[in-house]
């Protein structure tokens, strides 16, 4: 045997380039539709082209002769076999159809289904049936909406209110009761009150990739697969079983490939449901993908929430109180986490900020738009926003810099852990250096002096900041109806290679390499000897999902411990196998040895085969070398960054252009910063396109007005600068990682920072404030006629 | 998405395309880049029961310089004008214009014949025309006929063009000193405005000028009085902030949508009419 | 009914399709090269680019019909003889992927850019992806990977 073996490196905090990527960048990746099952029928649905209306009459006739029509289903026919989709909040909800029966309540809500031999035939089909409505009033404005005008939209829900009023902050105890005195008294001893409206509006999250299902029902074995481009099969598992009488046992979802979720991807849809009840029905099985434009009318839209913030100080800075209103538009109907996600902008609302008294109220309304859920950031960027908004324009209005105002507020170090006003217990930060490395990145003192030079020669140039603090690694099972631990199983094979299970089921983060790299340190083998599963509920045995920045904090500690149980049964093989005590034993280069004598040792494969066969069996051993275990974080975990832009608005069309966007970002330990860059970049590609470009709009019929990328636009590449990030680096005590969650940060800091920067550009005009996105004709109008 | 059901036919010569349009009886639709046309097919917004391929028409594409004019022929698409050395040499607003058409791969399918046929209110090419006092070339059943950008295109999605005629392509006398600018709407990058200027000038003296103007009405449109204001006076920034301030003036319908208010539109008119002009007087 | 003959990848394939037939579909249901995808309706999102006799081209937008005769090649083609094109691997090297849908079709519109351009700018490779939407990775690790590819 050669004396010197090559060092394996420790792979956790690199760079490690992507496992997934070699069949990604060959086209040799199985997405949903890129599943074919042997006799499978499409799905299509006829959606509504009224946004509220009554159904007087469907006509299939045309349809069903069709050639190659296999079914067609209404609404009746389908909640025979479909029952009203279940909520995953404790709020109470109206029934909800996956295909409407009498009432339609938003513009592209299904109202017939048709199956076919093709798409081509079902979309034939679909056109061909024709629905009568008696048209009803259509509620688009959400104030208005709150007053029940011009209609109601659910017999139950009087007002429009799906949640009437839900109080949360200071004085407010755990049955609701509302104690004034603090923010009466911070708001009394205020030198200076901020006062706005805010609107957060509402976003499609158009993953590339749209929605997709294929339902196999074999009626020979009693069992249902469905692959789904779903962000938590497990979930999909759950629910498809309830609603088809069926076993979780007799259910397998697989998430194949999945092309970008964004929070969009965890909800269960009625596609999916119907997808699968067809497939139970008639026997075969059945797939159906979305069309964009379908997509934007059926995929679940996101943020659509209104903000009354009053920011009360003093003259020097401090911050005394903070009462913000919010009012969120859900759309139609709940989905599955539709009414808990404004909860999340409630929690947030203490910011970074030590503030002494804070009430927030929250009201959620149903309007006849299409239903609104988890997009990137879910609740988080919304209350950053309000937040940093308002403390931007405390900022102007006390002449200070942006930057001492949030020193002078901040939570400091060592109040850590912090619990807030709302509720939250935030684990650790340190959020003064994380600013003032920002700060020293952008130059912040140079960026002034040049925002300054160029609005001497007449540009409209200004900057912005912000702070963000947000909520990641969902969460402790109290806070999720699902449970909020994770699950992971680690193998060692007969051949000392590794096979891990993970139910964080991933839809582009890269935890095939992130858990691999973990795993290569934890027992000190190639990268290469590792293999991790996950999205198929028969190979994964639980799992919840990939949402809320998770799967590293919650699912990488799984598979922590996982690992580690098996580790610590392998080292009593190696132990009865070296003769050695197996607190002395190393794992290293694919060896296990006793400490300081690597020759000595056997080769990890040598120790995993004797795992296998035990002879002799050690005392008080079962041979194998498998486990698993389950992660119940005691708590979230909240990173949190600063943000810095600077922008130029053109003087005479509006048209604002981002110039740089500086970011540093604390996410507590890192596994491989150049996954944590990409996602970061993500994250702030569709917070700029939040803050300059993205926008949903309904008329007032209700009609979706931008029903595609010819009127909805998102991010190219021309629209960005180069982004500049860096890191501070604040562990958090609730995981042994001490990793913080990384997905949806960059949508947090960028809006307010880059709404600032606009806001800042445009300070000659005596504007203290812009609702997003920034549409140069909405900028053109502030420079124009000194009119918000 | 996916289209209605069509027979598919396939023309290897104008005059066999001309005699399928006139035995479809309208039903009959030409296709060449289809990036007008599919897009609306795949959302049902255009049905038509035949199309009639002329992609592979020998001779329909090309650039060329004849007898001291520019040809460019209907099916040559939008990156071989955007990139051709002969505009940029003799014409370059041309090119320009059609660089600022879509993105890499439409302007790779999308030709020059399929644009001016469709007319669509804010596509680029239509103002560049005008601009360039483009003389649109087309054939029917009697054989070819002449039109004058000017005249071709009418109103929204209608121009001088017969259900049995085909657009050849265009001859323009090539003009260095010309501009175009755009608004880009920031979802499609269609023009919510956009300006083509032509200048002719000799010994520092505006002799005559065009402009196009797409994106603001129901079609592209002449700015005339524009025109008239620049003839006749020195090629000067003043000069060209003077005319393009009236640049609008007098038009009656002017579109709105959720991208740009009429309002908006209508101010933006002299702000790319100037941008145009002085892209112009820089090539000069 | 119309019949086609189409060289995809190198290899000539005949079908008789449906006139309406997309070449996207025509590829990945008929070919099975399911490595071309397709993200939106309008031409915008460039999921479905490909190659038509060398050109970038968004196969969602063109009938299969009309590529009758031509050489297409998509994301399976790219590699030749077990090796990755040069911005396959630029793309691996420089993380330019996420989810990895949008992934061939960038690639390709950069096959497109890099020939037409050997050395483009930063500005010129950010104009020549901007008929492909990426939703994941805010388009700044793709630039580094055609940035890597053009220095070879």
């Amino acid at each position: 045997m050669a004396t010197t073996t090559p060092v394996l490196p420790k792979l956790v905090g690199q760079r490690v380039k992507r496992r997934e990527d070699p069949r990604l960048i060959q086209g040799l990746a199985s997405y949903v539709d890129d599943i074919k099952v042997a006799g499978m029928q499409y799905l299509a649905f006829k959606r509504s082209d009224v946004a509220h209306g009554r159904i007087t009459r469907i006509d299939t006739t045309a349809a069903a002769a069709m050639d190659g029509v296999e079914a067609v289903f209404t609404g009746a026919q389908i909640a025979e076999i479909v029952p009203p989709m279940p909520i995953g909040t404790p709020f109470p909800s109206p029934a909800h159809h996956a295909v409407a029966v009498d009432v339609v309540r938003y513009a592209g809500e299904p109202v017939a289904v048709v199956v076919a031999r093709d798409r081509y035939v079902a979309r034939d089909a679909a056109d061909a049936i024709v629905v009568s409505y008696e048209r009803l009033p259509a509620v688009v404005d959400l104030e208005q909406a709150m007053t029940g005008k011009p209609a109601v939209i659910h017999k139950d829900f009087a007002n429009n209110l799906a949640v009437a009023l839900v109080p949360g902050g200071t004085g407010v105890g755990a049955d609701y009761s509302v104690d004034d005195t603090a923010i009466n008294k911070a708001f009394a001893a205020a030198e200076v009150v901020i006062s706005q409206r805010m609107v957060n509006q509402r976003l499609a999250p158009t993953a590339i990739e749209g929605r997709g299902v294929l339902a196999h029902y074999e009626p020979g074995r009693g069992t249902m697969t469905i692959w789904s481009s779903t962000q938590n099969p497990h979930i999909l598992r759950t629910m498809i079983a309830a609603m088809n009488g069926l076993g979780q046992d007799q259910v397998r979802a697989i998430a194949p490939e999945v092309g970008g979720g964004f929070g969009a991807k965890i909800n269960i849809y009625g596609e999916e449901y119907v997808a699968a009840a067809i497939s139970k029905k008639l026997g075969v099985p059945i797939k159906w993908v979305e069309d964009r434009s379908e997509a934007f009318v059926a995929t679940t839209h996101g943020r659509d929430i209104l903000g009354y913030i009053d920011l009360a100080a003093k003259r020097d800075g401090t911050v005394l109180g903070l009462k913000l209103r919010l009012i969120a538009d859900i759309g139609a109907y709940n989905m599955l986490l539709t009414a808990a996600i404004p909860t999340l902008t409630m929690l947030m609302a203490n910011a970074t900020y030590n503030i002494p008294a804070i009430r927030v109220t929250l009201t959620e309304v149903f309007t006849n738009k299409t239903p609104t859920d988890a997009y990137r950031g879910a609740g988080r960027p919304e209350a950053t926003y309000f937040v940093e908004r308002a403390m931007d324009m405390l900022a102007r209005e006390l002449n200070m810099d942006p930057a001492d105002l949030r020193r002078k507020n901040f939570i400091q170090p060592y109040q850590f852990p912090f619990a807030t006003q709302m509720g939250a217990v935030y684990d650790s930060g340190d959020y003064e250096k994380c600013m003032d490395l920002a700060l020293k990145n952008a130059k912040w003192k140079e960026l002034k002096a040049e925002r300054d030079a160029a609005k001497a020669k007449g540009r409209l140039v200004g900057i912005g900041m912000a702070m963000y603090v947000e909520v990641c690694g969902l969460g402790p099972s109290s806070s999720l109806p699902t449970g909020g631990w994770e699950h992971s199983g680690v193998t060692i094979e007969r051949d000392g290679r590794i096979t891990a299970t993970t139910g964080a089921s991933p839809h582009g983060q890269g935890n095939e390499t992130t858990f691999g790299q973990m795993l290569a340190d934890q027992f000190g083998v190639p990268l290469e000897h590792v293999t991790i599963l996950h999205g198929d509920t028969s190979i994964v045995k639980q799992g919840i999902g990939t949402f809320g920045s998770r799967s590293q904090a919650v699912g990488g500690t799984a598979l922590h411990l996982a690992g580690g149980k098996v580790k610590a049964k392998m080292a009593k093989f190696a132990a009865a196998l070296l003769e050695a005590n197996e607190d002395d034993l190393v794992f290293e280069n694919g060896r296990v040895f006793v400490k300081g004598a690597p020759a000595s040792g056997k080769s990890f494969a040598e120790v995993a085969a004797y795992a296998y066969v035990p002879v002799p069996l050690p005392p008080g051993l079962e041979p194998g070398l498998s486990d698993e275990a389950f992660f119940e974080p005691a708590n979230n975990t909240y990173p949190f960054g600063c943000h810095i832009s600077m922008l130029e608005i053109d003087r005479e069309t509006g048209e604002p252009k981002l110039l740089k966007l500086i970011a540093v970002d604390d996410a507590g330990n890192l596994i491989n910063p150049l996954i944590v860059e990409g996602q970061i970049h993500g994250g702030l590609a569709q917070g700029i396109g939040q803050a300059m470009i993205e926008e949903v709009v309904y008329n007032s019929d209700g009609q979706l007005v931008t029903g595609s990328f010819m009127d909805y636009a998102i991010p190219r590449a021309i629209d960005f600068p180069r982004f500049e990030l860096d890191f501070t680096c604040t562990p958090t005590p609730v995981n042994p990682l001490g990793a913080k969650g990384v997905g949806e940060a960059g949508t947090l800091g960028s809006t307010p920072c880059i709404v600032a920067a606009a806001v800042d550009a445009l300070s000659e005009f005596g504007v203290k404030h812009i609702d997003m996105m920034l549409r140069p004709e909405k900028l053109w109008r502030i420079i124009h006629g000194g009119k918000s | 998405m996916i289209s209605t059901a069509f027979e598919y036919q396939r023309a290897n010569s104008l005059d066999e395309a001309i005699k399928k349009l006139q035995e479809t009886g309208g039903r009959g639709k030409l296709l060449a880049g289809g990036h007008s046309l599919v897009p609306l097919m795949k959302l049902r917004m255009s049905e038509p029961g035949i199309l009639i391929d002329i992609a592979r028409i020998p001779g329909l594409a090309g650039i060329r310089e004849k007898d001291g004019k520019i040809e460019i022929f209907a099916a040559t698409v939008h990156h071989d004008v955007a990139s051709s050395a002969l505009l940029a040499e003799k014409c370059p607003v041309v090119a320009e214009t059609a660089g600022e058409i879509g993105d890499p791969q439409v302007r790779n399918r999308g030709t020059l014949g399929g644009s001016l046929a469709h007319s669509d209110p804010s596509a680029d090419y239509p103002a560049v025309m005008l601009a360039v006092d483009a003389e649109i070339h087309l054939k029917g059943p009697k054989g070819w006929r002449i039109v004058k950008a000017s005249d071709f295109f009418q109103d929204l999605f209608t121009v001088d063009l017969a259900a049995d005629e085909i657009i050849g392509g265009v001859q323009f006398a090539a003009v260095k000193s010309a501009g175009y600018a755009k608004l880009h709407q920031r979802a499609s990058g269609y023009a919510i405005v956009g300006v083509a200027a032509a200048l002719d000038v000799k010994g520092g003296v505006i002799t005559s000028a065009r402009l196009g103007l797409t994106g603001a009405g129901s079609h592209a449109t002449r700015m005339t009085n524009v025109e008239k204001a620049l003839a006749g006076q020195p090629l000067s920034a003043k000069t060209i902030e003077a005319a393009a301030k009236i640049a609008g003036e007098g038009i009656k319908h002017v579109n709105a949508d959720i991208h740009a208010s009429e309002e908006y539109r209508r101010a933006m008119i002299p702000v790319f009419t100037k941008r145009a002009l002085e892209k112009a007087m820089a090539r000069s | 009914m119309a019949q086609i003959s189409i060289t995809v990848n190198g290899k000539v394939r005949k079908a008789d399709v449906e006139p309406r037939l997309l070449l996207t579909h025509f590829l990945r249901e008929q070919l099975n090269l399911t490595g071309t995808h397709l993200g939106c309706d309008t031409s915008q999102c460039g999921a479905c680019t490909v190659l038509i006799d060398g050109r970038s081209a968004k196969s969602c937008t063109i009938f299969a019909v009309q590529a009758d005769g031509a050489a297409v090649t998509t994301i399976e083609g790219l590699a030749k003889d077990g090796q990755l094109h040069a911005l396959q691997t630029a793309f691996w090297e420089e993380h330019g992927l996420q989810c990895g849908y949008c992934t061939p079709g960038m690639i390709l519109s950069a096959v497109d850019l890099l020939q037409k351009n050997p050395k483009p700018s930063e500005q010129q490779i950010r104009e020549g992806i901007s008929g492909n939407y990426c939703r994941c990775t805010g388009y700044q690790h793709i630039v580094n990977a055609v940035q890597r590819a053009a220095r070879g």
